[in-house]
This record gives C-alpha cells, structure tokens and sequence, in this order.
C-alpha cells in the first residue's frame, strides 16, 4: 500500500474535507455515550437544542464563539506561516489582566468611547509580546517555539493568579481571588438586549474578513505565506525572514490577546484565573478544522462553542460528563488532520 | 544564607529531589526514545495524563499497584500507536498530531474519570506504594536516610535510565533506532525497516510516559485529579533537549531540574514577603533558559519531524 499525491483536488472534495471529520469525531464520540450507555442520537440532538433552542442558548453560544473565533484566527495566522504558537492561552491571559489592569486603574475616570478602543489595543498588545518572546528564542538560539510558548501559558496564568491576589485583587470579592473590574464605561456594549451577548462577536467576525482580506491581497500575506510554504526560498525570493515572522507574530498574539480583552469587556468585567475554559488550545483545532482558512473559522468556533454549550444542558439530562465535549472537539482535530491527508493523497496499491 | 545551607543539608530535600524527578526520568526517557528515531511526541502531556488517570482506577478497582503501572503502561502503548499511526504511516505534521493525542488523551481521560468516579466532597484514595528500604544501603548515613523515603518505581526510573543508555549506544538495536532517527534511508539502505523501528520506539516511548503519569497517582499522591500533570510533560520535551538527546544526561537533567523544583517549595516556607506564584513559576522559567543554552549545542537527531516514505526524499 502506498499513498500517491492527488493532482487534482476538485473544490467539493475541499468542502467535504471538515464535514466529513466533523461526522467522524461525532461518531467516536457517540462510541463513548454509547459506553456510558446513554442513547446516543438524542444526546446529539440535546446539545443541538441546548445551543440553539432558545433566544437564550443561542446567544449564549455566539458569545462562547467569540473568543474561539479570535483564538483560532490567532492560531490560523501563526500557522500558515509555520510559526507554532501553541501559547494562545498565555496571550489571552496576558490580554485579559493587562485591559483589568489599565482599565481599573489608569483608565477609571475615561469615557467610553475613549477607553473602550484604547483597552482593546492594550489586551492586543500585552499578547504579541508574549508571542514575541519565544519567537524571539527561536530566532536567536534557535529554540523550538512549540515549548517555549507552551510553558509560557503557565507562567502566564501564574502573574495572572499572582495580580488577582495581590496589587490588583478586588477588595470586595470576599477574598476570592478576581480583579478589580473594568468601569462600566469601558464594557462593550450588548449586541442583543437582555442576554449576554456583546459587540465583540461583531469585531471577531469583521477581523476574520480583515484578515482574510491581509492573507490573501496584500503583499506582507504573500510574504507571511511563503515563508510558511518555504522559508528557505522565501528567503532565496528576497523576503525579510526575521521581520516578517516577527510581524506575523504580532498579528497571532495580537489576536489572541485582543480575545482576553473582549472576554472581560464583554462579559465578566473582571479577571479570574478561570476566566478561559481552555481558549487558547481550543483555538487550534478551530483553526485547523479552518483548514486554516480565516473565513472557515468563524464556522469552525461556531461548531466548537456548540459542542461545549450544548453539552451542559445534555449532560444534566442524560448524566454523560460534559468532558464529552472537550472529547469530541480534540477528536475532531485528529479526524481532520487524517481528512486533509486523504483529500490530498490517494491509496494506491 | 544559613537557611539555604540548612535546606540544601536536609535529607528531606533530597528525598524529595528522587521523588520529583521520578515522573520526569520517565517522560525523559519515554520522549527521547521517541525523538531518537525521529518522532517528536508532543502527545505527552495527555499520555501522562491519561496514565495517571487510568493506573489510579485500575488500582481504586482492586488491582495491585505493579497491575496498575502495567495498565498504565498499555494505555500509553495504546496512544504511542495512534500517534504513530498519524505521524510515520500518514505522514502528518508531528507538532500537531501531537497537540490533537494530547488534548484527546486528556480530555479522554477526565470524562472516562468522571463517568466512572461521580463528583464527590472529597476525592476517592487508595493504598499508595510504600518506601522500600534496601538493607545494606539504608545503613549509609545520609544516602540511607534518603534512599528509605523512596518507593520501588522510582529505582525502576533509575534502573530504566542505564538500561536504556545501554541499549541505545551499546546494542545493535540501539544502533538501528539511532540510524532511523539520523538518516532513514541510509537505515534501510542496511536492510533495517525504519517504519517498523519508529512505530516500535514510539510505543514503548509513549508507554513510559504513562508509566511516569502513573506514578503521580500511584506513589506521590494517591488520587487523580484533572491537570494533576501540570505541563511536567512539556518539562520533559525540554529537558530531552538540555539532554542532548542522551539517556544518561537525561537522569541528570531531571534529577537537577527536580533538586531546583524541592528547593524552590522548601524556600516558599523559609522565605516571606514573596507571592508563592513566584516560585512556581521557576520550573517553567528554568527550562526555558535550559532550552536557550541546550539548543544550539545539542546534536538534534537529524531526522527529526521529517516523515518518511519509501522511495520518496
């Protein structure tokens, strides 16, 4: 058995490809709730109502998907350059206690339409430096930048739990460890009334076209793309290696920190130390189900904020652990990982 | 001063520099028998997860610890082969098919957990091993006093470390498994199947990773809790690069990682006026400036993260 490259990909086959992952993962997955010996088709059909049932749940899922949708732009762009950040959980952290930290204290008197863009730019900020670090590793010592930004997210949680508890603990949380919050002012306003859904969908969503609009029509898209497809002939091409990987990285941290911001502006207001459910590391397997593609993961956080929404109430009904959820969406991105090979390959014997 | 002196001449601190290190000598080793032919296994993390998580409700359902660490091992055995699969037979990228047996393993293991042990006060525990005490070697002064505290499988882990140093540069196996991992085709060119070679050293590999999670569960502490394993996966791909991709530095490595890890817990009590948050976070800061030292020095095996495939280059 041998595999042979495909020389023509028709665009259904393109389509196909996350589809048929999706259905793959879901189908494992309905192993495991069959092991729990629960029916499997009416857990599926209880996570699908528990997200889109109701006005209620459906907001409620698109305000899940916002962080995912900048997270996984934040993985998507770092990837299709081949710069691995697998530190979007630091960055949204570094992000989220950065707009706590200048909101509740440099920025408290500030109106809204002052503090609100100036806080968004400092959550974006305190990502990309984060980012920069081990990019920087990887540039100067040639340090893998897979590690160095994994073990980052733990340091970074760490000064976020070390912030809360100390000069930026909230002195009326009843000594649970949380930050102070940001004014009201400077929370971005509801995008439906009486639910929690905020203006931070609308930025997610409109930076997905932006960034597909830089990826595919500028020229620093072009260069951050060959120096994903190949770094030695970008080079060869004349393109500034360091610099465009260096830019690259802003954007992904950029985008990863942008998602702590709006997820305090938007929602809590304040910072916890389980503010994310694991953001940062659902972001890449919503880029890849992308295929990397920045329009695809808008789609891509739709599916995954489903999955864990819909799983709360469908775990509550049929006494399955939500754990399924955070199953199906890691089995989803091996599925697509073996879909994309088979799109590209085909079995010869 | 004096209080450094103090800790540093405990034996407390040394017993727990073996213990510590223990899980970390595992996943070394599991990592860099892996990265020796060739295959980074980014799949660690979930794999000591899940070895922890499975070897701890082998033993809550009335195994012995031994079975418990065999469990655990067969487990690991089990996501060895599907990263394998995914990253010698297919081909794929090794950073993220790594990620994807990560995050499954982990996520599996926190839901198969939960299903079979409901949420309660307190966490159910079992018997964990004991500290064995050798006979001659429990009558050196300090050295006894700090070998007593250890239970059998953190011997395993120092026994694990020679043997594989062994078999890696001294051994015709060894010699096969290095070639797979520096040139594949010069490999098979001497009649060795690397195919076969990587998927052998990325199961064991990932075997002794779960066995390294396993002993969280099984002789540190005796529950499972989820991130129980805290990134001391991660730690270990790190340390297999200040390894230099060698078993015997690799002890060393993990031993010295962990001398620094007790220390830093014993400074935590003697030292005021510094939030604990800083302290911990020395481990992860320390292997990253172990990485920016190591890297360039380190002789990566040459073939590392570049699939295979017969006839191709």
């Amino acid at each position: 058995m041998r595999f042979e490259r495909r020389e023509h990909r028709p665009l259904a086959l393109i389509i196909l490809t996350p589809l048929l992952a999706v259905a793959a993962a879901l189908a494992l997955s309905g192993l495991l709730i069959a092991a729990a010996g629960a029916p499997v088709l009416e857990a599926y059909w209880r996570i699908l109502v528990g997200a889109f049932g109701s006005r209620l749940s459906a907001t409620e899922t698109l305000t899940r998907a916002t962080p995912l949708t900048l997270t996984g732009l934040a993985a998507a762009v770092a990837f299709r350059a081949r710069v691995w950040n697998i530190g979007g959980e630091g960055q949204f952290y570094l992000g989220a206690i950065a707009v706590a930290a200048v909101g509740s204290q440099l920025l408290a008197g500030a109106p809204g339409y002052l503090s609100i863009p100036l806080l968004l730019v400092v959550g974006a900020i305190a990502g990309m430096v984060l980012l920069i670090v081990p990019l920087w590793l990887r540039l100067r010592f040639s340090v893998d930048e897979v590690v160095t930004s994994l073990l980052l997210n733990f340091v970074a949680v760490l000064l976020v739990s070390m912030l809360i508890d100390g000069p930026l603990k909230d002195p009326l949380a009843f000594g649970w460890p949380q930050s102070q919050s940001v004014p009201d002012v400077a929370m971005l306003p509801k995008l439906v009334a009486r639910s929690r859904l905020h203006w931070g969908f609308g930025i997610a969503v409109a930076l997905a076209f932006v960034v597909h609009f830089v990826q595919s029509r500028t020229v620093f898209g072009l260069k951050s793309r060959a120096a994903g497809l190949s770094p030695e002939g970008a080079a060869f091409a004349g393109v500034p290696l360091a610099r465009t990987l260096l830019l690259v990285a802003c954007l992904s941290g950029g985008l990863a920190g942008l998602a702590g911001a709006v997820e305090v502006m938007g929602v809590k207001g304040y910072v916890t130390t389980d503010l994310s459910p694991g953001f940062g590391y659902s972001g890449i397997v919503v880029a890849m189900l992308a295929g990397l593609h920045p329009l695809g993961v808008v789609l891509a956080a739709l599916f995954t904020a489903t999955m864990f929404v819909g799983a709360d109430g469908m775990s509550r009904a049929l006494k399955i652990p939500t754990y399924i959820a955070d199953v199906t969406v890691a089995l989803s991105l091996i599925t697509m990982l073996v879909a994309v090979f088979f799109a590209q390959y085909r079995i010869r014997r | 001063m004096s209080t450094v002196l103090d800790i540093v001449a405990s034996a407390g601190l040394w017993a727990a520099v073996l213990r510590i290190a223990t899980p970390l000598i595992f996943g070394t080793l599991g990592a860099l028998l892996c990265e020796r032919v060739g295959v980074l296994n980014l799949g660690i993390e979930g794999i000591m997860t899940f070895g922890a998580m499975i070897g701890w409700l082998a033993v809550y359902h009335g195994t012995d610890l031994w079975t418990g660490l065999l469990v655990a091992a067969i487990a690991g055995a089990a996501f060895g082969l599907l990263h394998a699969s995914l990253t010698v037979t297919l081909g794929l990228s090794q950073h993220v098919s790594g990620l994807g047996v990560t995050l499954f393993a982990s996520s599996f293991s926190y839901y198969l957990f939960r299903l079979i042990v409901p949420l309660a006060g307190s966490p159910p525990t079992i018997e964990p091993f004991k500290p064995v005490t050798v006979p001659r070697l429990a009558e050196i002064p300090f050295v006894g006093a700090v070998l007593s505290a250890q239970t059998p499988p953190t011997y395993l882990a120092l026994l694990l470390s020679l043997v594989l140093a062994y078999v890696v540069f001294r051994t015709p196996l060894g010699l096969a498994i290095r070639m797979t991992g520096e040139n594949p085709h010069a490999a098979e060119a001497q009649g060795i199947n690397p195919m076969a070679v990587r998927y052998g050293a990325v199961i064991a590999g990932s075997a002794l990773m779960a066995v390294g999670g396993a002993f969280l569960t099984l002789s540190a502490f005796n529950s499972f809790f989820p991130t129980m394993v805290q990134g001391r996966g991660w730690i270990c791909i790190a340390l297999v690069v200040f390894a230099s991709w060698r078993p015997g530095r690799a002890l060393f490595g993990a031993l010295l990682f962990a001398f620094f890890d007790a220390f830093q817990l014993r400074l935590q009590t003697a030292v005021d006026g510094v939030p604990y948050q800083v302290f911990l976070m020395t481990p992860y800061i320390l292997s990253i400036l172990a990485l920016c030292v190591m890297a360039r020095r380190a002789r990566v095996p040459q073939a590392l993260m570049q699939p295979y495939r017969r006839g191709e280059r």
